[in-house]
């Protein structure tokens, strides 16, 4: 697979930004913002907290590849190595049962893209970010970087500088998108980082569902993937974000997603962590209106050699807000699981309040969890609910299911499986049983 | 049937079941009765599997197959069943998930949840129950009647029901014991209990007291109602 149209020398200079924005065609602020951004990145140390990033090597890494020349709309125009990539992924099937609009990620651009009719005709614009750069850049500019500036941490900083790719959802005021928009990613180019950028705009009483699943091969040197998801929930407006990604066991997986959450809207975080090495991922919501609502159900699964690091960020800036954080993690062979949250209720905001969850299962001995709650109550007048267990798999259980005539593994799968029951059924469908599918196959240790 | 030679079972260090011969024979009701502590329920584990028990002499045999080696899974695909005595909550399993493991490649799914719904509805088990997480907010009467609608599903040659008849109202048990006559033809079934409630309903074929660990004496359903009058002591000593 080599066939690139353009693929950026390795590691990053000013040199190779000025070369993406060009190869691009980008308007000058936003080489400007990318500039600007790189030398934030420079400035910022890594963090100092949480997993161990030491490993990551910024200069072995290229930040830029083109893999064919223009966009096509159709399955047949794709180039025939894509499309097997992506027939071993299902995208065209998963297409035709029920997908709403396909924007699926091919490296660093977005190389195959449809949009049901029916989308169009209601004024819901679905395209890859750069083709919104180019075609909305008036909305584009309003919103991009206003709920993750690039100075919110590093790795928000690098994607800014170097992002490419990702999808652009605009739904107009009022408008129900029925069927959840899809996006498939895939890292496929051996230590290529993926950088890209999702920004998600709902006006007034509109509703959308997002649904991005990631898969990828495995390679025997680390790859980076720095991900940003800006998403601005109008007044009364509906938004679910769901994610279930399984990076392959060498990814570093550090992703920045924020909600900006206004009057009485809801924002919804749905996400699964699977794979990767290690994965740093807080979905944050900015609940900024009174009565906004937001929500993060997480579910961890770290085997040997992984560390999930993960959790949520609810930030409560007006009255009568509420926020409700449910989070299950579980390790096995040696992995390590982290429950890291942060819940913040400004002086003033009286009346909200805030629920948090978080559940541990530890599969054996070698396996560790951890969690860190921190909560900054700065009113008085607030309802908190916290709840924490850790539990280990129980031998009488086990026992009880084999009893049965279910063999050990299969019987671990089952209870794994039904420990994470009250958020799979969060998940759509098809979703679900790829993640039913693969607590399995790691549970039965028939992926390495 | 089921043979057990000369078997001896330890958990830790303390020998719980000693020196214990039986031959339970094809299509009969066995009782197996006994005071508190006395390794019955010991027994039905270490048959069963658990590996908290582990064998120090002796043998288990399944229709002329050793099968003290075997993990739980492959005696229950020989055949054995074993209703618990305190059937353990399994959060986000419901039982038709588990029975369609159980019995992958064996039964279709859709008969299993055909037969789930009839015996459900002959055992008078809430439909609520079936839906939910196994035994997840059941009284005890309605766990053991999930026991038995599963080993109805299961269809298991050995079966032993560790006191099925204990936190169980008295509808409830008859509705059980009826259950257990109706299947019987060709299955084997051992009965714990230390009332011998159940056996009011169900004629055992040969009573088995158990003391300390030991088979004491082996009489005809007669030996129930004796234990019911006079007591254990009396009787074996």
């Amino acid at each position: 697979m080599k066939n690139y149209v353009y693929k950026s020398e390795k590691g990053l200079s000013e040199k190779v930004i000025n070369n993406i924005s060009s190869l691009k065609g980008e308007p000058l602020w936003m080489r400007e913002f990318r500039l600007k951004s790189y030398a934030i990145f420079k400035r910022k140390p890594l963090p100092d907290w949480g997993t161990d990033l030491s490993k990551v090597n910024f200069d072995d890494i290229y930040y830029y590849i083109k893999p064919t020349e223009r966009q096509v709309s159709t399955w047949n125009d794709l180039p025939k190595e894509i499309k097997e990539t992506y027939d071993k992924i299902g995208i065209p099937e998963a297409e035709r049962k029920f997908l709403a609009g396909v924007s699926a990620q091919y490296e660093s651009e977005v190389v195959y893209e449809s949009i049901k009719k029916e989308l169009q005709s209601q004024g819901v614009i679905f395209c890859d970010m750069d083709t919104a750069l180019r075609k909305y850049e008036s909305i584009f500019k309003q919103y991009f970087s206003t709920v993750v500036p690039a100075h919110d941490n590093k790795f928000a900083a690098l994607n800014s500088a170097v992002w490419s790719g990702g999808s652009f959802v605009y739904v107009p005021k009022g408008v129900k998108v029925n069927l959840p928009l899809q996006a498939y990613f895939r890292i496929n180019a051996e230590q290529f980082g993926q950088f890209e950028r999702t920004l998600i705009i709902a006006e007034e009483d509109s509703f959308v569902h997002y649904v991005e699943g990631c898969t990828a091969p495995i390679y025997s040197t680390s790859s980076l993937h720095a991900a940003v998801v800006e998403i601005i929930v109008k007044k009364n407006a509906r938004v679910r974000y769901t994610t279930v990604q399984n990076w392959s066991k060498n990814v570093y997986n550090l992703v920045t997603k924020r909600a900006r959450v206004e009057e009485e809207a809801v924002m919804e975080w749905v996400d699964g962590n699977l794979g990767s090495s290690v994965t740093m991922k807080y979905p944050s919501c900015y609940l900024v209106g009174r009565k906004a609502r937001g929500e993060v159900l997480s579910i961890a699964f770290a085997g040997q050699g992984q560390h999930q690091d993960a959790g949520a960020k609810m930030i409560h800036l007006a009255p009568e807000t509420s926020s409700r954080i449910i989070s299950k993690s579980i390790s096995k062979d040696g992995g390590r699981t982290s429950y890291r949250g942060l819940v913040q209720v400004a002086p003033g905001a009286k009346n909200c309040s805030v629920y948090v969850s978080c559940d541990a299962l530890i599969i054996d001995e070698e396996s560790r969890s951890d969690t860190y709650p921190v909560m900054k109550i700065k009113e008085q007048d607030v309802n908190i609910q916290h709840e924490a267990t850790v539990e280990k798999l129980g031998e009488e259980k086990l026992f009880y299911l084999t009893s049965r005539g279910i063999k050990k593994s299969e019987a671990e799968g089952l209870l794994v499986n039904g420990f994470i029951d009250p958020i799979a059924k969060e998940i759509p469908l098809e979703y679900a049983i790829e993640l039913n599918r693969l607590i399995n196959l790691e549970m039965s240790g028939s992926v390495g | 049937m089921l043979s057990l030679t000369n078997l001896k079972v330890k958990v830790g260090e303390k020998v719980i079941i000693n020196n214990v011969n039986f031959n339970f024979e094809k299509g009969k009701v066995y009782a197996l009765m006994g005071p508190n502590g006395s390794g019955k329920s010991t027994l039905a584990l270490t048959i069963m599997g658990h590996p908290q028990y582990q064998i120090e002499n002796g043998k288990i045999e399944m229709e002329g197959v050793e099968i003290n080696n075997l993990s739980a899974d492959k005696r229950a695909q020989l055949g054995l069943f074993l209703s618990f005595q305190t059937p353990i909550a399994v959060s986000g399993v419901n039982v038709f998930q588990l029975l369609r493991l159980a019995l992958s490649g064996k039964k279709d799914p859709l008969e299993i949840k055909k037969e789930i719904e009839k015996y459900a509805s002959v055992l008078k088990i809430p439909n609520e129950l079936i839906n939910r997480s196994l035994n997840e907010g059941a009284s005890g009467g309605e766990k053991k009647k999930l026991e038995v609608l599963q080993a109805a599903v299961l269809e298991p040659k050995f079966l032993i029901f560790d006191e099925v008849d204990t936190g169980v109202d008295v509808d409830a048990m008859k509705v059980i014991a009826q259950f257990i006559k109706k299947h019987k033809k060709d299955k084997t079934y051992l009965l714990i209990t230390h009332y011998n409630r159940i056996l009011r309903y169900i004629k055992p074929d040969k009573v088995l007291i158990m003391i300390d660990g030991e088979i004491v004496k082996v009489g005809d359903y007669k030996l129930a109602y004796q234990i019911e009058k006079k007591g254990y002591e009396k009787l074996c000593i």
